[in-house]
């Protein structure tokens, strides 16, 4: 087996997994004033400054959530909010076509149902926002954006995103911005306070934390409205008891991906090149998707001109080697990437489509597997043509 | 003669699995059966977000669901493929066009015809699959050169292969139906299917056109084509009353007419003819239904070509009966004529032709020739 898709999850490192089961024998909600409470409101307090300190945020600026999505929505949704209940004016919502569905379904929704205009910003090749892009759509109208929200680093096609200086440009117009940085996060240096973001999205499961878990970070001044409504655990602007397991274990798993995250960038990322180089030998005229340089560490994404991406994916599955088609599924049907599309790539192109995503327990071996079965399965799938 | 007949080897097989019960189990046989076996979920909705209940299909978010369930259990990978612009094309636009022309066109096997042994078998093949399996009953036969015939199912009850009469030797040579070589009831399918861990066992049946969803054949054609009033009129041509589209009737209908005034023999009377051109309905006597000959295009042989005139046994519907014929091919088209006269023959529907149990071949139902007027 060759598991190539650590980017959809990664296997939980046995230090969190022993942090998990250690806490399911514990007894105590976070919000019980006796002693039980005490502990547990304890262990979840160690775990926010762990992953304060692993992505470089103040404790106070943890939010826990169920996860990514969650994280996402409470980030677009809850700043939207905010925002334009301080000035009805507020309605624009700057956002980058490459985002991950739970960003762009969210600001989707806000515009259906919460009279929002959503604005996509320009993005080159690569899938990029620039800054001055950023800069100009503010400076249409800056009176009247709410929000921006740009990834740190695209999921399917890996480009990193220069999501700093467009946070340090939203800030001269006092516009905030949040980014999901769920795919760099134990891959780049996601520093919070440093990028001068309003908000920033992480999640456990990516970084081999538990799946479930996933934190807002959230600047101090910042006060969205809550999605979900109840018990105001987490700073009052998310409720729900804690899963004290799954907050331990997260924050395990955070400090050793802040602590790994060079030596991971750069072994994985000199493993990652032996697979594009791999690909491209086997397959020549396939296209490597995003910057070819500044991007995810762990990531490879390729077109394969001719082919059906499900073609590929079945084939390769055939063969041990697990990876994705790297766009979104509605009933499992794979719709066209919306994040090739944006990028300019050409429909029929963006049809054949795969990502490889490596991770910590990736070797040589995953990728001598792949560079094996990648050409006659690309020769087959092209035979099936496209249907 | 074997039937469906064990291969030397395991075959590389593609289950396409619908959501149903019958698929899932026959899936579930292949692998018993030895072979290898991935099962596929075809998507044939352009918009497959719907989760609706009751009525059945195969284009719900529910239904893939279930066909993913189903594969999980039997232990097979499972993937979704979207064929639904192919669906849209070759089965749908189809099914409008033929009604629009006042035909009554059957969907189930143009999509036999044209996405199952066709779009999904030829990608089947490419990918290197050496077969598809289907639900269906209906049985193969290998002869001893290799050829391949295709029967009715054990269990005639349950017989399919009048959907099936559109495929031809090469599309035969590459299809699987485990369900059709045993006497089954449903009712013993779904405890098949409840022994075998398969949670579909207990899912309703499926009757109604996929792409249907409310089960209304006439509204979706409504929304589609758009109302054009038109006339009903008696074979004289007197006017009876009026309709809101031709193409909303089907030779032989008796409901729905909504004519105000009885018959003057006060018997009932049933739709003889749609004219597309002038918009007009025919509606008659049940006898002047009764059809002694016709002609059907568009043949689709299981096997060699018939060369001469013979007698067999036709099929001019799904869940119709047996009724002799003799037939011919002019001109590439079949020519048939009735032993006894039949009542109710519907231009676009297909004629399957039977020799015992083999199927010799089908054809579309072009024009019919009324008994009445033979006399």
């Amino acid at each position: 087996m060759a598991y190539l898709d650590h980017a959809a999850t990664t296997p939980m490192l046995p230090e969190a997994a022993e942090a998990m089961t250690a806490q399911f024998a514990v007894t105590g909600n976070a919000s019980s004033l006796h002693a039980a409470g005490r502990r547990a409101r304890r262990t979840v307090e160690e775990a926010r400054e762990a992953l304060a300190e692993a992505v470089g945020a103040r404790p106070s600026e943890v939010v826990f959530t169920s996860g990514g999505t969650e994280a996402d929505n409470l980030g677009v949704k809850g700043l939207y909010w905010a925002r334009r209940d301080a000035d009805p004016a507020r309605t624009r919502i700057l956002a980058s076509p490459v985002e991950h569905h739970a960003v762009l379904d969210a600001v989707d929704w806000l515009a259906t149902h919460e009279g929002a205009t959503v604005e996509f910003l320009p993005v080159d090749r690569y899938g990029r926002v620039h800054p001055e892009a950023f800069r100009e759509a503010v400076e249409r109208n800056p009176a009247d954006v709410a929000l921006a929200t740009v990834m740190w680093a695209n999921n399917e096609i890996g480009t990193v995103l220069p999501v700093a200086d467009i946070a340090a440009a939203g800030r001269e117009y006092g516009i905030p911005v949040h980014s999901d940085a769920v795919q760099a996060f134990g891959q780049l240096d996601v520093g919070f306070q440093a990028s001068g973001l309003a908000a920033m999205t992480v999640s456990g499961h990516k970084i081999g934390g538990p799946y479930g878990i996933g934190a807002l970070l959230l600047g101090r001044d910042q006060t969205p409205v809550p999605v979900l409504h109840g018990g105001g655990q987490e700073r009052h602007v998310r409720s729900g008891t804690l899963d004290v397991p799954a907050v331990a274990a997260f924050a395990v798993a955070a400090t050793l991906a802040a602590e790994r995250r060079e030596a991971f960038a750069r072994e994985i990322g000199a493993l990652r090149d032996e697979l594009v180089a791999a690909v491209l030998a086997a397959v020549p005229d396939a296209v490597l998707g995003g910057d070819p340089h500044d991007r995810l560490p762990a990531n490879a994404h390729f077109s394969f001109p001719g082919c059906e991406g499900d073609s590929l994916l079945l084939l390769l599955d055939a063969q041990g080697i697990e990876c994705s088609t790297g766009s979104a599924c509605t009933a499992g049907v794979a719709q066209p990437s919306h994040v090739l599309l944006a990028t300019g790539t050409d429909p029929d192109l963006a049809r054949g489509t795969l990502r490889f995503s490596l991770g910590h327990t990736s070797t040589r071996a995953d990728v001598a597997a792949l560079a094996a079965a990648i050409g006659p399965a690309v020769d087959r799938a092209r035979a099936a043509g496209l249907s | 003669m074997t039937q469906n007949p064990q291969p030397r080897r395991p075959l590389r097989v593609l289950a396409a699995m619908s959501g149903g019960v019958d698929s899932a189990v026959a899936a579930a046989r292949a692998v018993e059966a030895g072979h290898d076996v991935t099962g596929v979920h075809l998507a044939l909705s352009a918009n497959p977000q719907s989760f609706r209940t009751g009525a059945r299909g195969c284009c719900t978010i529910e239904d893939s669901r279930d066909a993913r369930r189903a594969a999980d259990v039997i232990g097979i990978p499972f993937y979704c493929w979207d064929l639904a612009e192919r669906f849209r094309e070759d089965v749908v636009e189809d099914f409008i066009a033929e009604y629009e022309a006042g035909r009554t066109p059957n969907p189930c096997l143009r999509c036999n015809e044209k996405i199952k042994f066709a779009a999904l078998l030829d990608k089947a093949l490419a990918l290197g699959f050496d077969a598809v399996c289907t639900g269906h009953y209906a049985t193969v036969v290998e002869n001893p050169d290799g050829s391949r015939e295709l029967h009715r199912a054990s269990d005639m009850a349950k017989d399919q292969s009048y959907v099936l009469g559109v495929l031809d030797e090469k599309q035969l040579a590459h299809a699987l139906f485990p369900l059709g070589d045993t006497i089954t009831t449903k009712d013993e399918i779904r405890a098949e299917a409840e022994r075998r861990g398969l949670a579909v066992a207990k899912k309703p049946d499926s009757h109604d056109i996929c792409f249907i969803a409310d089960g209304d054949t006439q509204g979706f054609l409504a929304k589609r084509l758009g109302k054009a009033e038109g006339d009903i009129v008696d074979e004289d041509g007197n006017r009876l009353g009026s309709h809101e589209g031709a193409y909303g009737f089907t030779i032989g209908q008796r409901k729905g007419l909504r004519i105000g005034h009885p018959a003057p023999d006060g018997k009932p009377r049933y739709v003889l003819d749609i004219s597309p051109v002038d918009n007009t309905v025919t509606v008659g006597p049940a006898e002047a239904l009764d059809v002694s000959a016709l002609t059907a295009i568009k043949p689709r042989w299981c096997g060699a070509v018939p060369a001469a005139p013979g007698t067999y046994t036709a099929q001019l519907r799904a869940h119709g009966g047996e009724t002799e014929v003799h037939a011919e091919v002019v001109d590439g088209e079949l020519q048939v004529t009735f032993t006894e006269p039949v009542r109710g023959v519907a231009p676009g529907q297909a004629i399957v032709l039977y020799d015992g149990t083999r199927v010799v071949g089908s054809a579309t139902i072009a024009t019919t020739t009324r008994a009445a007027a033979a006399v």
